[in-house]
């Protein structure tokens, strides 16, 4: 392996590489080091958060029912920011970096502001943590006000969420740098693309996201006297929802860079593709409406025309997505010569390979649970069925957990030999690793929804209601619903587990890629690479597997949008 | 390899699929189906929140509701000491959302219509109307005015399904239909 010295221009520190024996490309050690540093604090959280996740879901069994009422609630606020905020925003940063200087073979930009920003997201995260745990800061990671939390419950976001900006502008740097030093021919590769989309979109988040933090810190320290509710809640979204549209840029990204690695997939148009990420930037921002669609004092027009995103263009790009993608693989497996009826490509796929495994998972469960789940919630008058029931987090488990956790899962199978340069241990028990984890979210998934169908509350500790001073009773599938969400919430976590056992088992403890593995084993199968030599948009294949899928996809859209409706029409008249 | 960059460097020019334009125009038609859907929902549906809403004093909301309840109370819930209140069908009708109790309890009439206010004393609360699962944000310092129609006749509870603090699952309310 050749270590030489590079000496960037008007580089002042010194700047050690390496060229990658499996890909050819150049890496750099200090982006290779904060990629490192990032991706294990994110899965720190994750440990930490899922455990909360199994706490919760264990004491909303009400068989189980093992949190007392105080308890829970602090430990979900405790679980929404540790996975979703920082499990997710710290991998993410790992992603920035590893698209712009790895990818594009470049230096990183500025390494000392990137560990800067490392610094201030991990103190940041421990604050508002610790915040958490004392006990003082139980308001859910919304914290909508006038509900109020410790100030510094506030400001440990706030570090966090500057940390997060600086990592971004790191990742832009590295762009401009990258430009400048011609380290690329041409325009910057599509996974690249994906992740700029995705470090955009951040750049207005975390500003909405300061306007509505520094106003309510220094309202919890008693300089501003009141915040409207309905502001807050507007600007708060502003932040909340654009940053899970950075997570879904960042898991296609991943996806298309998985179906790369692993199966030499091209996209099927570069063009199609890239305007797909395109509408995210465009159109996303409008979507802090479909929270504000059960508020008072929002005209009808405006939320109508937001919560569709302008017509729904946003969702057009996942849709042109979710068949871009499905598209590359089974032309890149035709190419292989699975090219048996319609489905040989599918049923010959990977499967065994974890990284593969979880991004096909990830990708349909993210289509058919959480895309079309999300639309039907986002509709303007379907919203009254839904707005906080358990509906919700059963529909952002399905996108942020089925969808960008196991897609960021997967890509970590591919990220510990390339990057970390280890074996992955225990190989048998990582093959299952994805479906175990894929099945028990995608379980929680569905029965929170049915649950939520049914009228049970999120974030509520007794859906028996024994303290309250009148009765009622939810339907006994709605407890049988609870009771199934607990049991697929303890596969989740032991598949949750055994990501974060065999992850970090093989940072430590795995064995060195020596080049004999590295023959043994190639990370990037020599089929794939062979596929992609030359890099492009795919010519116009035939592609009826993939058509078929999609048409399901869409006949299932149609269906559960329409049964809808059909619900709707039946409760109580309002206007 | 989508991890490099595309060998074509004109690949805007490139001409898309059949099969991908098929889907982009699906989809995109799609999309104008469902915008369509809400507008359509506003003109025919029967369900649609309202617009009308005013900023209000709690203190104000207050007595307003104390007002209606010192009129119209009909009895007692159990030994509760909760007023159940039947307002006249097309009133105006005011539910007190607090720390942590819908108040008073409401007893309306089927197939009539009322002109129901919603408003908060102190944090944000959500009223959840069960089993018929209407879901509908409360906020301090706004009065949302919906007209509201019971078309079946029945007990129906009303969860708060926004978190409000670790009373939040004790705050339960009711609303009774009656025939006329
Ligand atoms: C072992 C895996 C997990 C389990 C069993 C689990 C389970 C749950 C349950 C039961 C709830 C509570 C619903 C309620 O009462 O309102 C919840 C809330 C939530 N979960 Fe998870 N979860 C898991 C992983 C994750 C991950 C990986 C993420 C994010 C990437 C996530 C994000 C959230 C968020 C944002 C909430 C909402 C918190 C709130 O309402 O304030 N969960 N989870
Ligand atoms: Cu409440
Ligand atoms: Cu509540």
């Amino acid at each position: 392996m050749a270590v030489e010295t590079a000496e960037g221009v008007g580089a002042l520190v010194e700047e050690k590489y390496r060229t990658c024996p499996e890909t050819g490309l150049r890496v750099y050690a200090q982006a290779e080091t904060l990629i490192k540093a990032n991706a294990v604090v994110a899965i720190v959280f994750l440990a930490v958060g899922g455990f909360f996740g199994l706490l919760v879901a264990l004491t909303r069994w009400p068989a189980v029912h093992i949190l007392p009422a105080e308890w829970f609630y602090l430990v979900l606020t405790a679980h929404g920011a540790a996975v979703l905020l920082f499990w997710i925003i710290f991998f993410e940063i790992a992603i920035l970096y590893f698209a712009s200087a790895v990818l594009l073979n470049c230096r990183l930009a500025t390494p000392r502001f990137a560990w800067l920003a490392f610094a201030l997201m991990v103190l940041g995260a421990l604050v508002a943590t610790v915040a958490v745990l004392q006990g003082e800061s139980s308001v859910m990671f919304t914290s909508y006000v006038p509900m109020k939390a410790a100030p510094h419950f506030y400001l440990g976001l706030i570090l966090f969420a500057v940390g997060a900006l600086i990592g971004c502008f790191v990742f832009f740097g590295t762009l401009v740098i990258a430009k400048e030093e011609a380290t690329y021919e041409g325009s910057i590769p599509l996974v690249t693309f994906g992740a700029l989309t995705a470090a955009i979109i951040a750049i207005f988040t975390i500003a909405s996201g300061a306007i509505i933090l520094i106003p309510t810190f220094l309202w919890s320290i008693g300089y501003i006297s009141e915040i409207d509710s309905l502001t807050y809640k507007l600007v708060w979204w502003g932040m909340g929802h654009s940053s899970q549209q950075i997570n879904v840029s960042a898991h296609v990204a991943v996806w298309y860079l998985i179906a790369a690695l692993v199966l030499g997939a091209k996209p099927l148009s570069e063009k199609v593709s890239r305007t797909a990420f395109l509408l995210y930037i465009l159109f996303l921002q409008l979507a802090c409406a479909h929270h504000m669609l059960a508020e008072p004092g929002i005209s009808a027009e405006w939320k109508v025309f937001n919560t569709s995103y302008a017509m729904y263009l946003a969702v057009l790009g996942s849709m042109i997505h979710g068949m871009s993608i499905p598209g590359a693989i089974e032309s890149a497996q035709r190419r292989h010569g699975f090219n048996r009826g319609m489905f040989e490509w599918l049923r010959k796929a990977p499967w065994g390979n974890p990284a593969f495994a979880g991004m096909f998972l990830s990708l349909i469960m993210f289509g058919f649970l959480g895309g079309i789940s999300g639309v039907v919630l986002g509709t303007e008058q379907i919203n009254l069925l839904m707005h906080n029931t358990l509906y919700v987090p059963g529909h952002f488990h399905a996108t942020v957990v089925a969808g960008t956790t196991l897609a960021f899962m997967a890509v970590t199978y591919l990220v510990v030999p390339l990057i970390f340069r280890k074996e992955i241990i225990w190989k048998g028990l990582a093959k299952w690793q994805p479906y175990l984890f894929g099945i028990g979210v995608a379980g929680t998934s569905l029965f929170m929804m049915g649950a939520g169908t049914l009228g049970v509350s999120r974030r509520h500790w007794d859906m028996g209601f024994t303290d309250a001073p009148v009765s009622f009773d939810y339907p006994g599938t709605a407890y049988l619903m609870m009771g199934l969400n607990g049991v697929f919430a303890v596969l989740a976590t032991i598949g949750g587990l055994l990501y974060v056992l065999i992850v970090v088992g093989s940072v430590f403890f795995g064995k060195p890629r020596t080049a004999e593995a590295i023959a043994a084993s190639p990370t990037i199968p020599a089929g794939a690479a062979k596929v992609a030599a030359s890099y492009g948009s795919e010519e116009h294949p035939k592609l009826p597997g993939t058509l078929v899928l999609v048409t399901i996809f869409f006949v299932s859209f149609v269906l559960y949008y329409f049964i809808n409706w059909k619900f709707l029409s039946e409760v109580w008249p309002l206007s | 390899m989508a991890v490099q960059s595309p060998e074509n460097k004109l690949w805007w020019n490139e001409p898309i699929g059949r099969a991908e334009m098929a889907w982009i125009t699906i989809a995109f038609l799609w999309g104008l189906i469902m915008f369509g859907a809400m507008i359509y929902w506003h003109i025919e549906g029967e369900q649609n929140l309202s617009n009308e809403a005013y900023r209000i004093k709690p203190e104000v909301f207050a007595a307003k509701a104390e007002d209606m309840v010192a009129k119209y109370t009909v009895r007692d819930e159990g030994d509760t000491g909760i007023p159940v209140v039947h307002p006249p069908p097309g009133s105006d009708v005011y539910l007190i959302s607090r720390l942590w109790e819908w108040w008073p309890i409401l007893e309306l009439e089927k197939d009539q219509s009322y002109r129901l206010h919603l408003s908060s004393m102190d944090w944000q609360h959500g009223f959840s109307l069960q089993p018929t699962n209407i879901n509908i944000q409360v906020h301090p310092n706004y009065d949302l005015v919906l007209t509201m129609t019971p078309n079946e006749t029945g007990e129906f509870g009303i969860v708060c399904n926004e978190f409000c603090g670790v009373g939040h699952h004790t705050m339960l309310g009711k609303i009774y239909v009656v025939d006329k």
